[in-house]
């Protein structure tokens, strides 16, 4: 998957990817003009500016309004967005991006290769946390002219092509920004980019209005001619406002799973569990290995294999998603299915206890403040440890709350879900790296694992250039970090999208919803 | 209300009334002077109610600072990650890298000057987001205010002169049953019902996006958004109110001057209207003056389950999200509005109430 786009990228040594129009939408008939697209969001995003504000919904309005030099198929393999071609240099270590031409924000202003160095140089780099790690290994950018940009890499960092999508690296206008406060400019009132929708209106805590841009630089396109992002903050009502008709799209984790049944039932309505490939969302319980008994190895195998993670999915998650075999998403680059055995074993799970140092000792589990179905996942994850012997408490907490504890470690077990964003150097080391484990930090290395081996791996693999290297590398982290069982990984999470099957090609990318709807029409 | 009761005979309405009266004792006035007294009256409840304020401005905000959970952290989770950098730029912009007494300080500062600081996570300032919101809550506790107030009063009036017959039991069980049902479960409920099965009512929203309505076609569509939020909120009040009007009037009914109506003649209806209504009607006023501000604690609710896009449900994603400045504005304004309604009670009473009626 991820392996064959990076063979095919070194081996040419010069992929050239023509960007035409959607090669990954799935165009089922001829597209038609016209009509209004009314899609959930939840909650309300704090602002449309996607370069300073990475959450998912700002995201999902913010991909509509700006882009990236690339998108990625289901399979993460790259495709031009506003670069028309790319290269990469046999040492890994230049990147060379020709532009689109004719390109213009929505202000009429042309998109050129200063608002690109602009973008990853001055304005991610000041604002975007994650941005700011990778550009560590960016030596300089080099604009020889307005379509064409050099990226110069202290050495090759094999993720470096996975990070040109809109809600990582968004194109920001530097006309606008240049030489402003970038957090304080009112222009993030009113967001400009290239994408197919222009910001129109935004009725706090009511509805966020886009419109079609006229003067998109694809022939026909985007089809529809608005968007209505809809902010309905209770769960239920987002269900109604599916069957009542007053919205079309209900994106990943609108509505809880409970519902999903019924409304899948409905006439006229698809549903697709695509479009989370990047985010590759992990759930595990953090395991806090600094306390007794959870720093012995066979009590946290024992909960390992005391939690029947197939009934959590059928029942809680009904049926969606994938057991986790180890710490990499089967998304993810990388991914190695063949790690040691972790299946359910209540056998096993009862014997590992008995040889190990548990005496009776009651353990707190933090469940995640994320509705419903993560308070009955704790609940599931309870009865089955009593069911092994073990004696556990749920420790309620608000979504707040709960971040205060995990970053001060105050607790055993903790419910969490991380991105993995495609590769396990952007996603999945954090976590997992010894120097990364302070306190303070709910998205470092909570559990505090501490192998200098997969430490060096960690490091090793993210700078090789051959992605034959990089997978050998992952493997055996992967058996290793499996085989210490540091945290207690649950699901790959599925969260559908659920739509009407008249609104085509709602999710055709790696992003989903998030990647901006380009591609869809309405056949009415 | 405080200060100490006045009442007494109704036979002298010029008259300051005696000690020894009937059972309610609604206030006090001093200095029966009229106008004048009045004025003084509210200005001395006004200062107090500013002093009174900064009380509550100080107490929910360290409150709300005990509170475990970091706006930044908070934030920085929504992000999906964070480095130092990310959390230490976001505390030193709102001032979170303060000490909290400074951080306090610089809020009662801009509070006094009615600045209610800048929201961390919607990057606009509170009192601009408080007045966006405000109008939709008004109008929402507006309508379910009057409608619980007329509904209940009106229904304990019938059931008290139906005392003990079908028609009381009737309107006391349902009472009884809309009293004790969570808000939740009926608004959830009200929607299935209204707006899926028999498709009468929009089950959320303030009015229909996109559809570009203006003046009276805007009104009736806002109208029409506004049913089931309103009665759902007001349903849970309408039962208050009519238990407290039955149970008073039919303890006024019981009293003296009642009787002294009836020897001289008065008409059912007269003595039920302008005798035992308007006695029986403090206690309700007391309630409903009291209860205006738990109207939008009811709302917070109602407005989440119903998208209804007011301060309540603006109060609970900030209580979420420890958007520390929101919550405070958003009590702030609500502790004022406590106040308020708590000064028009009192000057109700007055109004309503003939045996503190002052001399002109």
């Amino acid at each position: 998957m991820g392996k064959d786009m990076f063979k095919t990228t070194k081996l040419t040594a010069a992929v050239l990817a023509l960007a035409i129009a959607g090669p990954l939408a799935a165009q089922d008939g001829t597209p038609k003009a016209g009509g209004t697209l009314n899609v959930v969001i939840q909650p309300e995003p704090p602002s449309l500016m996607i370069g300073l504000v990475q959450n998912g919904p700002t995201q999902m309005v913010g991909g509509d309004i700006y882009e990236s030099l690339l998108r990625y198929d289901f399979d993460l393999k790259p495709e031009g967005q506003l670069a028309e071609s790319w290269e990469i240099s046999e040492d890994g270590k230049t990147y060379t991006f020709k532009l689109r031409k004719g390109v213009v924000f929505h202000d009429g202003e042309p998109f050129t290769s200063a608002d690109v160095e602009f973008s990853m140089d001055k304005f991610l780099r000041e604002t975007h946390s994650r941005m700011r790690t990778y550009m560590e290994h960016v030596e300089s950018i080099e604009t020889p002219d307005d379509y064409t940009v050099v990226f110069k890499l202290k050495q090759p960092f094999g993720p470096f092509i996975g990070i040109f999508e809109a809600g990582t690296a968004p194109m920001i206008p530097k006309h606008i920004y240049e030489g402003t406060d970038f957090a304080n400019n009112p222009a993030n009132n009113t967001p400009i980019g290239t994408g197919p929708f222009k910001f129109d209106k935004w009725e706090k805590g009511s509805f966020i209005h886009l419109v079609k841009n006229e003067d998109y630089y694809m022939e026909g396109k985007p089809y529809v001619d608005e968007v209505y992002y809809h902010v309905i903050p209770d769960a239920a009502s987002r269900a109604v406002a599916y069957e009542t008709g007053k919205v079309d799209v209900l994106p990943g984790g609108s509505v809880e799973n409970f519902d999903v049944a019924r409304i899948q039932a409905m006439d006229n309505t698809c549903i697709t569990d695509k479009g989370w490939e990047y985010f590759g969302p992990l759930s595990w319980m953090w395991v806090n290995n600094d306390n007794k008994p959870l720093d012995d190895v066979k009590v946290r195998k024992a909960i390992m294999h005391g939690i029947d993670r197939e009934f959590a999915k059928d029942a809680l998650w009904n049926g969606l998603g994938k057991v986790a075999t180890g710490p990499l998403s089967s998304s993810t680059r990388f991914y190695d299915g063949d790690t040691p055995d972790i299946s359910y074993d209540p056998d096993k799970a009862k014997a590992l206890l008995a040889e190990s140092s548990y005496n009776g000792e009651t353990i707190r589990i933090l469940g995640l403040p994320y509705g419903e179905t993560w308070q009955r996942w704790a609940e599931a994850v309870k009865q089955n440890l009593s069911e092994i012997g073990m004696t556990t408490e749920i420790v309620p907490s608000d979504v707040a709350g709960w971040n205060q504890k995990v970053a001060d470690r105050d607790f055993d077990l903790a419910f969490t879900y991380l991105y993995q964003y495609g590769d396990p150097a952007l996603g999945v080391s954090r976590t997992y790296m010894g120097d990364n484990a302070a306190p303070g930090s709910p998205w470092n290395n909570v559990a505090d694992y501490q192998n200098p081996e997969t430490d060096k791996l960690f490091d090793a693999a993210a700078l090789m250039a051959s992605p034959d290297d990089r997978m050998a590398a992952y493997k055996t982290i992967q058996d290793k970090i499996v085989e210490d069982v540091p945290n207690i990984w649950l699901l790959e999470l599925g969260f559908p999208t659920i739509y009407r099957c008249d609104v085509k090609n709602p999710v055709n990318t790696a992003f989903g919803v998030n990647d901006g709807f380009r591609d869809v029409w309405i056949d009415k | 209300m405080t200060g100490s009761a006045t009442s007494g005979s109704t036979s002298n309405k010029s008259e300051k009334r005696s000690r020894s009266g009937p059972f309610w004792r609604p206030g006090h006035f001093s200095e029966p002077n009229g106008a004048d007294s009045v004025i003084r009256f509210i200005l001395g409840r006004l200062i107090k109610a500013v002093f009174i304020l900064l009380a509550i401005l100080v107490f929910n905000f360290l409150l709300i600072h005990a509170a475990p959970g970091d706006p930044a952290a908070v934030m920085a989770g929504e992000a999906g990650a964070a480095d130092e950098k990310f959390l230490a730029d976001l505390r030193a912009n709102f001032g979170l890298d303060q000490p909290l007494y400074v951080q306090l300080w610089l809020y009662i500062k801009g509070a006094v000057q009615l600045d209610l600081g800048y929201s961390f996570r919607q990057q606009m300032p509170v009192a601009e987001m408080i007045g966006d919101r405000l109008p939709a809550t008004l109008l929402l506790t507006g309508v379910a205010f009057v409608l619980s107030l007329v509904l209940g009063v009106a229904a304990g009036v019938a059931a008290s002169a139906r005392q003990g017959r079908w028609g009381d039991t009737i309107i006391s069980t349902f009472a009884l049953l809309f009293y004790a049902t969570p808000l939740f479960w009926v608004a959830l409920m009200a929607t299935l019902v209204f707006s899926v099965w028999l498709e009468w009512l929009p089950g959320f929203g303030y009015s229909t996006i996109g559809a570009g309505y203006t003046g009276l076609a805007h009104m009736l569509d806002v109208a029409k958004h506004l049913v089931l939020p309103a009665s759902t909120l007001g349903l849970f009040f309408t039962a208050i109110y009519m238990r407290m009007t039955r149970a008073s009037m039919l303890e006024v009914s019981r009293l003296d001057f009642v009787k002294t109506a009836r020897a001289k003649g008065l008409s059912r209806g007269v003595i039920q209207r302008r005798h035992i209504l308007r006695n029986a009607l403090l206690p309700v006023i007391t309630l409903a003056g009291l209860q205006a501000g738990q109207i939008f604690g009811g709302a917070i609710l109602t407005e989440t389950v119903f998208a209804w896009p007011g301060i309540g449900r603006l109060m609970f994603e900030a209580i979420n999200q420890r958007d520390y400045n929101v919550i405070l504005g958003v009590f702030y304004i609500s502790a004022a509005m406590v106040l308020l309604f708590n000064l028009i009670t009192d000057v109700i009473y007055v109004i309503v109430d003939p045996r503190i009626r002052l001399t002109t």
